[in-house]
């Protein structure tokens, strides 16, 4: 099958999104934020009391990301952004694609079937980037147009960035319910007997 | 006595190397990898990998955004004399470190998850002494990501289940850990001595450089056995899929009672950072880690 390549202006329509399938490859411009688990943690805690959070995420990209950032002159400046296990934020992933509606979703390692589920009844798609790329990452940042929830520590804080065709994203959870990642786990699942024979192990 | 002041430059001077420059083994162990290779997503993650190397040490920046929790090795010589304030030299390096480079602080509370700002904290930066002979001392600085030590796995394998448990507990868990120690890893394990010291063996495995084989042919075996195992589940670069899941596989073992068999595997991603130096008696300092 063709991968497609397509480059998206934050916010992105869902119309948009829903032509995604895994394999193709995304870039992205405009504003986006890193979020981590206490980030996430924090958001889905305002979102229950009814209060906003900093920045709209709907139609945005998140970025499972705590960079390496430095003062300079007063602002701030990323020094390297690459991706984090995105697997630890499966515990908020589902309710928060739910209550803020992001489009894409920045990470590696892939994540589980709630998120995946939850991508495909509201239009969202989950990218790899490639994992420790962190100065290729941190090149497609202009700007750091700022930073909330700072006290949470620098690599847990909501950083709001301005980037310029950051990509390559992989798709690898697409909003049909079809998931890379699930794949690759049958297709090792499978060879996990060839891979006891050859070490003499028994069933 | 060596001057504090000494331990401290070089303590900044080893984390600068390690987070920036991988050792030349590491990366021409990725280079191979890429060769090897046939999948497209798997050669465009190794291109990636390979270009933010290069990347990071024309830029002088971290190679990867997570610059590790800190965590050095101290071979002490026992001619080397006193090392009397080497600990704190070392902190104070780490706080500088972190100003400098910079470094991200990564050192939270455990329960409050309150960050310390400066990646030292309670026992951190974690030092690891050990004894050798001569007259000098040999650091290491091996600032460890987090992706990769969180696919740490601890089991007390049945006696009775003998090389075939050790070698089942090894693969199940690099199978489980999948693209989220960021592949292609490094798998060291430890196998013996008491739960604490496995993992030790483990993590200390890691330090070894590539493609060095255990002094004991069986223990040697074993590593070659599991690597190629292990590049035979298909989880390739990431977890994307693909012929390299690890670089190297890399054991150590020690005496353990009769009633038991731990093993336990530590996981490195292929950002392996390394840097060593020997400290002389009188002051002298010899990079070992990164001879051009």
């Amino acid at each position: 099958m063709r991968r497609m390549e397509y480059r998206f202006k934050i916010p992105i329509p869902e119309s948009e999104i829903r032509k995604l399938k895994i394999g193709d490859i995304a870039y992205v411009t405009g504003t986006m934020v890193t979020a981590r688990d206490q980030a996430h943690r924090r958001a889905l805690a305002l979102h229950k009391e009814g209060k906003p959070i900093p920045i709209d995420l709907k139609g945005g990209v998140v970025f499972h990301c705590g960079p390496v950032v430095k003062k300079k002159d007063g602002e701030w400046e990323m020094v390297a952004a690459g991706p984090t296990t995105s697997t630890r934020m499966e515990l908020f992933q589902a309710e928060f694609i739910e209550a803020f509606r992001p489009s894409i979703i920045v990470g590696k390692g892939g994540m589980g079937p709630r998120t995946a589920e939850a991508m495909k009844k509201f239009g969202a798609v989950y990218c790899d980037f490639t994992g420790g790329a962190a100065v290729l990452a941190a090149k497609a940042v202009e700007r750091v147009k700022g930073v909330e929830w700072f006290e949470l520590g620098i690599p847990e804080a909501m950083w709001v960035l301005e980037v310029k065709d950051f990509g390559p994203l992989l798709v690898t959870i697409d909003s049909h319910g079809n998931s890379h990642h699930a794949k690759i786990a049958k297709d090792v699942e499978a060879n996990r007997p060839k891979v006891y024979s050859m070490l003499g192990i028994s069933k | 006595m060596v001057d504090a002041k000494i331990v401290e430059d070089l303590a900044v001077d080893l984390l600068r190397l390690a987070v920036i420059e991988l050792p030349k083994d590491v990366k021409e162990a990725l280079e191979r990898a890429k060769g090897q290779e046939t999948s497209e997503i798997a050669k465009a993650n190794l291109n990636a990998i390979l270009e933010n190397i290069r990347l990071a040490e024309s830029m002088k920046r971290p190679v990867c955004q997570d610059t590790g929790l800190m965590v050095f090795f101290l071979d002490v010589g026992y001619d080397f004399g006193s090392v009397k304030g080497i600990p704190e030299a070392i902190a104070k390096g780490t706080r500088r470190a972190t100003e400098e480079i910079p470094l991200r602080p990564n050192a939270v509370h455990p329960i409050s998850r309150k960050n310390s700002g400066d990646n030292t904290g309670s026992y951190v930066p974690i030092i690891n002494w050990s004894h050798m002979e001569g007259d000098y001392l040999e650091i290491t600085a091996f600032p460890k990501g987090g992706g990769s030590e969180n696919m740490t796995f601890f089991s007390m394998v049945k006696p009775g289940e003998g090389m075939a448990g050790i070698k089942r507990f090894v693969i199940d868990s690099v199978i489980s850990s999948g693209g989220q120690p960021c592949p292609p890893t490094i798998i060291g394990v430890g196998i013996g001595g008491t739960a604490d010291l496995a993992v030790k063996l483990a993590k200390r495995s890691l330090l070894r450089p590539m493609g060095q084989r255990h002094g004991d042919p069986e223990i040697a075996k074993l590593e070659e056995e599991l690597l190629k195992a292990i590049n035979s589940t298909g989880i390739g670069p990431m977890g994307l899929g693909g012929a390299i899941t690890s670089l190297d596989v890399r054991a150590d073992y020690a005496h353990c009672h009769t009633a038991s068999l731990p093993v336990a595997v530590n996981t490195q991603c292929w950002a392996a950072r390394r840097a060593t130096a020997r400290l002389y008696k009188d002051g002298r300092v010899e990079i070992l880690s990164h001879r051009r």
